[in-house]
């Protein structure tokens, strides 16, 4: 089996669902001969041409409310935001127009808008963001961010089949990382709406999601070597709809429960995700829901600003110390 | 250049009423934001410089030319310039060692670590910092502008736009607003010929930038812009026009991105003899040397000495920051708000 970056699996997904279906095309800035700007769509403009593959002005509102009209008319297309920062040009058109079409009017709007997410990078306030907190708060989108490479596929392939409009975060610190062994010609869906055990274990859960999955599992590796506590890892991998039962699984099973996310902490995603544990399995808590989570700052880009703002791994195992002895 | 039918023996006239001190300044700036690039590329290579680069080369002539015609000193006129418009900042009196502290990310630096390359600010002396998100400072823009005419000021604002960042709904939003409200703003267009990989006929289907903006009611020309002076003769225009309540006025500038979009860009979407072209046949810096000395307006020393000055200034700043230390970590804390002072440190950092 060929081994395979997060961001060739990501290419391959991609790929194969434009052999696969003529009504998936892509958009975005600078995708066509060079490929984006992280080289996710490099000879796509070859092998699908300029029709498919479209080069566009510097129009994030322009290209989601484009890629929502088309798909209004039965396409199936991939909206590219060049860093995912650039989201919030298209707010509006997507928590609007895009979310609220199915409910209000009727109209199934399948769109895939997808970016590079993310920090750990030196890219500043404005190459580094995760926004999936303001989309999770939007009835109507669909939110997945893949950890791992096979999900990197199978996330792209599910959600360019989904009925719905997806985001698709993907993470830039994963992009050339993490590698995998996919087999070929394996059509891989990740089904939407449903999070991976990660890592088993029974003296607590971590519930993570993205690049802080591997710094979970990191974690978890010198929990088990320096301390002898078998942290459960949970990925949720999807975001909206968020799978609950498997996070009340992992809860019933080991009772204390570490929430870990690479974004800002206020409104966070770890604060949901608390309150369903809270309304749902309450009486099975041995401990306080923690988090680890970044401050409650921008992202700034000096590298030991950086590293102080955003969750390390040694966070996540004093975090976890501190939860297995509660 | 106009060719000259008599022949003199004074050298010609300098042209806009520039003196010849101001023609060696304009030089200067253009020299030294060439050179301080080319260090900054140095220490990129030597992964000094943290995160990415972004040169102006080939475009220093309309950063510097459009900077030079506004008015500077304290609380005089404001500029905001893109990360290409190195240039501007100088002009305006930015330090190269505030640039390189900036894009080494030194404590020392103008934002302490926080943003990076030239997204720095000073209000007083008049250059504001853009954010990355293309065609946000348009409407800010107008807002300072709008405060000028709102507290009868004479001062100007000025901006600039890429011929990418023009296809941003907040660019149009801004220009609009500004139009209507007769801010004494005045917009420089630049015409690069690239943004990031993808050329103006995928940008916008008319010919020129200033074609896009007569629709607004700004009155609109275009440039040869790597023509120095002819760059800070129309911006005078423009500001003078903008100072005496005429509006807003937009300038295009058509120039070449002779680099790629930043330094890991290896620009394989660009014809090869297209740069050689740029580089041999239309480099501002070269033309304006070329003028400077056809017309007398400069001895061979003057430049000379310049140059050495600025390799200097440069050389001196460098030896003075390189080693300096990044922002304690801590740091990150503090001024999110004016109140409370600093973000809470989460509690597992004190586990
Ligand atoms: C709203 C927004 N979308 C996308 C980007 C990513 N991006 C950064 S620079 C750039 C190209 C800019 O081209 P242009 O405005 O012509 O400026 P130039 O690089 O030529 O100076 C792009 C697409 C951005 N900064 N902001
Ligand atoms: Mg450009």
């Amino acid at each position: 089996m060929p081994e395979v970056t997060y961001l060739e699996a990501l290419r391959q997904g991609l790929w194969e669902e434009m052999e696969r279906d003529e009504r998936v095309f892509i958009l975005g800035e600078d995708v066509g001969l060079y490929g984006g700007a992280f080289k996710v769509t490099e000879g796509f403009t070859k092998r699908f041409g300029e029709q498919r593959v479209i080069d566009t002005p510097i129009s994030e509102a322009a290209i989601v409310g484009a890629a929502a009209g088309a798909a209004h008319m039965g396409m199936r297309p991939v909206a590219e935001m060049q860093f995912i920062d650039f989201i919030s040009c298209a707010y509006d058109m997507l928590t609007n127009y895009v979310a609220t079409a199915r409910y209000r009017a009727g109209l199934a709007t399948p769109i895939v808008v997808r970016g590079p997410c993310g920090g750990y990078v030196r890219g500043g306030p404005f190459h580094s963001q995760n926004p999936e907190a303001a989309f999770l708060h939007t009835p109507g989108l669909k939110i997945v961010y893949p950890a791992t490479a096979r999900d990197a596929k199978g996330l792209i392939k599910a959600s360019i089949r989904d009925d719905d409009p997806v985001l698709y975060l993907e993470h830039k610190w994963l992009y050339r990382r993490i590698k995998e062994q996919l087999p070929e010609g394996e059509d891989i869906v990740t089904p939407i709406g449903e999070a991976r055990l990660a890592r088993e274990g029974k003296d607590l859960s971590i519930v993570t999601y993205g690049a802080t999955l591997w710094k979970s599992l990191e974690a978890a590796e010198r929990l088990e070597q320096e301390n002898g506590v078998a942290a459960e890892v949970l990925d949720l991998r999807t975001l909206l709809p968020m799978d609950d039962a498997a996070i009340m699984r992992t809860v019933k099973k080991t009772n204390k429960v570490l929430i870990v996310h690479e974004d800002t902490r206020t409104g966070g995603v770890a604060g949901e995700i608390a309150a369903r544990i809270n309304e749902q399995a309450f009486e099975w808590l041995d401990a306080p829901i923690m988090r680890v989570t970044a401050h409650d700052v921008p992202l700034p880009y000096a590298p030991t600003l950086e590293d102080f703002v955003l969750p390390q791994t040694e966070d996540i195992v004093k975090a976890a110390r501190w939860l297995a002895a509660y | 250049m106009a060719s000259r039918t008599v022949p003199t023996t004074q050298p010609p006239a300098i042209p806009a009423g520039l003196a010849r001190e101001q023609l060696l300044e304009i030089y200067r700036y253009l020299r030294l934001t060439r050179t301080l690039e080319e260090r900054l590329t140095a220490l990129y290579r030597q992964s000094k410089v943290i995160g990415g680069l972004f040169r102006s080369l080939g475009q220093e002539g309309e950063a510097v030319g459009a900077a030079y015609a506004l008015e500077r000193g304290r609380n005089r006129d404001v500029l905001s310039p893109l990360t290409r418009n190195l240039g501007a900042m100088l002009v305006m009196g930015a330090q190269p060692i505030e640039i390189l502290r900036q894009y080494m990310a030194k404590a020392g630096g103008p934002t302490q670590g926080r943003d990076m390359n030239i997204h720095f600010n000073d209000l007083e002396l008049g250059y504001l910092g853009q954010i990355s998100h293309l065609g946000d400072m348009i409407p800010v823009m107008a807002g300072i502008t709008l405060t000028f005419r709102m507290r009868g000021e004479p001062r100007v604002g000025l901006v600039y736009i890429g011929d990418g960042g023009m296809s941003a709904g907040a660019f149009h939003e801004g220009i609009n607003f500004a139009a209507v409200q007769r801010c004494p703003l005045v917009v420089i267009g630049e015409y690069n010929h690239w943004a990031y990989s993808t050329p103006p006929r995928k940008q916008f289907a008319v010919e020129h930038l200033a074609d896009r903006v007569k629709g607004y009611g700004v009155a609109a020309v275009t440039v040869d812009g790597n023509d120095v002076l002819a760059v800070y003769e129309a911006t005078q225009h423009a500001v003078a026009r903008a100072r005496a309540g005429q509006g807003v006025h937009f300038i295009e500038v058509k120039t070449y991105r002779r680099k790629g979009h930043a330094e890991h860009d290896d620009q394989h979407y660009v014809a090869a003899d297209e740069l050689d072209r740029w580089a041999k046949e239309n480099d501002p810096i070269d033309r304006f040397v070329k003028q400077l000395r056809q017309h007398d307006w400069a001895d061979e020393r003057d430049l000379t000495d310049i140059d050495a000055g600025v390799r200097a200034e440069i050389d001196q700043a460098t030896d003075a920051c390189v080693n300096e230390p990044l922002p304690p970590p801590e740091s990150a804390l503090p001024g999110v708000y004016a109140s409370p002072a600093a973000a809470a440190r989460l509690w597992f950092r004190s586990l």
